[in-house]
């Protein structure tokens, strides 16, 4: 029952990653992934998706799926019917379930982040609806699939799990308020495992709305540099198997970090822009070290939210500075955005797994186009690919709407 | 666990700008006045149940972020702050609201006109427009109307996805990160909306509107009335398909007294509505089908029913109510809310 809800256990359960599947610019999987933002690749080129010849700027990171998709329970005709997104969830998810080890059948709550779900379908459905209203074909299906909860219902399908699925739109913060869901879901006895992450893809209208915006770089995106003069949009997906750590130990699993923290405020300065001194991002990232019960101190590295515009990076600077004090001089810091792009709803998960990377290979992912700090700057940006000790990270997202969320992982030994 | 009271009510809906014209109108059983929808294809005839204007302008209108905010946020504003009238007029200090929005179709009407303008020249495309498209925004301008929000989330679903809302929230409150939640369910009118729901129910009239429960674990704010059971969220599958989920979510629910009043989503649909009608033909008690007289409003309807659920207790109509989503692509989840043993 979802009401009245089992006791709350007298000492929550610690909540441990057993696998991560991802799906960006730079790859499909694990490897190829963890390669590219190590050696800090950018993964950039003139959209083809849509027609850009009228936007102002023309580039993002775009997926290159695989022609076909590993084989799944979902029949074909269900597969035919998946769209990018879809599909980019269903490679990263499929991964993530092979490296848990988990096996189909039981109930396993699936919490997931977008911000535009099947958004491409969407735009097919209005174009067909508006320039031959008469035909109807696969306007139905279309309806379907263009939906986030049914593109979620899908992966459950396809390997095999039944259970409840959550669909957290919260902007650019989705994939990290799902992840954190899902920590908060395990910690209140709710659930042993679940499967969470986040994931969007590229579709004219959103591409078109941050051009309209002039939130997009027309150069190259780089967050935190003095120069800096927007941010790039990326597609992908990212999926982690969570668990208690009871359970991953009971069937012997592999574990790849611990998440430790989780923080989510709201900050209601202004629709589309944080507040100028970071009172948001401070306060989240103030509530995820406690909950974690760490300080600055502990944290080795930060996954800054970092879109490359020039208020965001300014609000989160000040409020890295506030939250760090002293220790900001010394803390490393990046955004991964500066290679794959801003997914939005996929960005927190995406850059979750990241982190876990970071933390499993020891390295830091570095920015190779940033070239000088923001004034607000006073800690350092990972410029060079470098191998580094690395026991706690923090990773920021903030979204579009104010929903403020960090996470923070620790290295399993 | 605590008891979960509810504390206020809210609705916008064809029927009206508050939950009295919704009662009003549920009581009266007769169908809202329904009208032709103007679209691309006039051969089809598309209909939809329009939310009358307001009687006057709702003052939150001149608030510096609504001025511009489409339709489904200003329903949703308005049904939040009908919600949160008793609550507000004695905030203590310190006060943390939740917020959990709960969007199906989420903002069609921005999201159109910004991809229309799109299509024709994207270099002409409205700045203002597009941030408005985001699911999150209602979210977003109430957090700021209200001020004292500390936790918001905007949730996406088929409408049983309110009631998984509700639990978010319920969980929020438990944990003490805020004193009081709204749970709302929104959406607005638009005839891509009516369009595709035209695919799967020919005879479907939309609706639009919002619908807001508040909670707290605070038993003199209640309406008397309490937040008794919510069941799990049997998701569809290819092993468990709609009529099984409505059978399992029905299983979790007690068996009802002929004093008991049920709110199911039917919506004279014979192919949609047979999962309800298969778990629900035993219910001794009064039923009512809220789609029926104000049209299929997705997420909207779904606040209706438990609002209309909440409501009917808290006037002594009937002890208990159990409202049934049963939705159409997602889950069956089910509630029962209660006589509250704690009066206000």
């Amino acid at each position: 029952m979802l009401f009245p809800s089992p006791p709350v256990p007298a000492r929550p359960p610690r909540v441990v990653i057993t696998g991560a599947g991802i799906v960006t610019a730079l790859g499909v999987g694990w490897r190829q992934n963890a390669d590219g933002f190590r050696a800090g690749r950018a993964a950039f080129r003139v959209v083809s998706l849509f027609d850009v010849s009228r936007q102002r700027v023309k580039t993002a990171a775009e997926v290159d799926l695989p022609a076909t998709l590993p084989p799944t329970r979902l029949g074909a005709r269900a597969t035919a019917r998946l769209d990018r997104p879809a599909k980019m969830l269903l490679v990263a998810a499929q991964e993530a379930w092979r490296q848990a080890g988990w096996e189909p059948g039981g109930q396993i709550p699936l919490i997931l982040g977008t911000t535009a779900g099947g958004m491409a379908l969407g735009e097919d459905y209005f174009r067909q609806a508006v320039q031959t209203p008469q035909r109807h074909r696969n306007q139905p299906t279309r309806t379907l699939y263009y939906q986030s909860q049914t593109q979620g219902r899908m992966v459950a399908d396809a390997l095999g799990f039944s259970g409840p699925v959550t669909i957290v739109s919260n902007a650019c913060a989705s994939g990290a308020n799902a992840i954190g869901q899902a920590w908060e879901l395990i910690r209140r006895g709710r659930a042993e495992r679940v499967l969470t992450g986040g994931y969007d893809a590229l579709s004219q209208l959103v591409f078109s709305g941050f051009d309209s915006l002039q939130a997009l770089s027309p150069t190259v995106c780089r967050p935190f540099d003095a120069a800096r003069d927007g941010l790039a949009l990326g597609e992908g997906a990212a999926v982690v198997a969570l668990e208690t750590l009871d359970a991953a130990r009971r069937r012997g699993a592999s574990i790849l970090a611990e998440l430790i923290g989780y923080g989510a405020v709201i900050d209601c300065h202004h629709l589309t822009q944080p507040h100028p001194e970071g009172d948001a991002a401070l306060a989240s990232m103030a509530l995820a070290c406690e909950n974690a019960r760490v300080t600055p101190a502990d944290i080795d590295y930060v996954n800054a939210h970092g879109t490359g515009t020039p208020l965001n990076d300014s609000a989160e600077a000040l409020a890295i500075r506030r939250w760090a004090g002293d220790r900001a001089s010394s803390l490393p810091v990046s955004s991964t955005k500066a290679g794959i792009g801003h997914l939005l709803g996929g960005a927190g998960a995406v850059e979750a797994v990241v982190c876990l990377m970071a933390l499993r290979e020891q390295w830091l992912p570095p920015e190779p186009a940033f070239e000088r700090p923001d004034p607000a700057c006073n800690f350092p940006i990972v410029r060079e690919p470098r191998d580094a000790s690395v026991n706690a990270v923090l990773s920021n997202s903030f979204g579009f709407g104010g929903v403020n969320a960090t996470l923070i992982f620790r290295r399993w030994p | 666990m605590s008891g979960v009271y509810v504390c206020g009510l809210g609705a916008v809906s064809p029927a009206g700008w508050d939950v009295a014209a919704l009662g009003k109108v549920l009581q009266s059983q007769l169908p809202v006045p329904r009208q032709p929808l103007a679209r691309p294809d006039p051969a089809k005839p598309l209909q939809a149940c329009p939310v009358p204007p307001p009687l006057t302008r709702p003052s939150f209108l001149g608030h510096p972020r609504l001025r511009r905010a489409s339709p489904i946020t200003q329903y949703a504003a308005a049904a939040a702050l009908e919600a949160l009238g008793k609550l507000a007029a004695n905030r203590p200090p310190g006060d943390r609201l939740g917020l959990v929005v709960c969007l199906q179709s989420g903002c069609v009407q921005y999201s159109a006109r910004f991809f229309e303008e799109t299509l024709r020249d994207p270099l002409t495309a409205s700045p203002l427009v597009f941030p408005e498209t985001v699911f999150a925004a209602p979210a977003s301008h109430l957090a700021t109307l209200l001020g004292n929000v500390t936790l918001a989330s905007t949730l996406v679903g088929d409408p049983a996805c309110f009631l998984q809302g509700v639990a978010l929230a319920v969980d929020w409150l438990e944990e003490q990160r805020a004193n009081a939640c709204l749970v709302i369910g929104a959406e607005e009118s638009h005839w891509l909306r009516a369009d595709a729901l035209w695919h799967f129910q020919r005879s479907s009239v939309m609706s639009s509107g919002a619908g807001a429960l508040c909670l707290s674990l605070e038993p003199g704010l209640s309406l008397g009335v309490e937040l008794n059971a919510i069941t799990d969220a049997h998701t569809f599958s290819t092993d468990l398909n709609r009529t099984r989920a409505a059978l399992a979510m029905r299983s979790q629910l007690p068996s009802g007294a002929p004093t008991e009043v049920l709110f199911d989503s039917q919506d004279d649909s014979p192919q949609l509505d047979a999962p309800e009608r298969a778990a629900w033909g035993d219910w001794p008690g009064r039923r009512l089908s809220l789609k029926r007289i104000l049209g299929e409003g997705l997420m909207a309807a779904a606040a209706w029913q438990c609002v209309a659920a909440c409501d009917e207790v808290a006037r002594g109509a009937a002890p208990a109510a159990n409202v049934s989503l049963v939705g159409c692509n997602q889950q069956a989840i089910g509630a029962r809310f209660a006589r509250s043993h704690s009066q206000p």
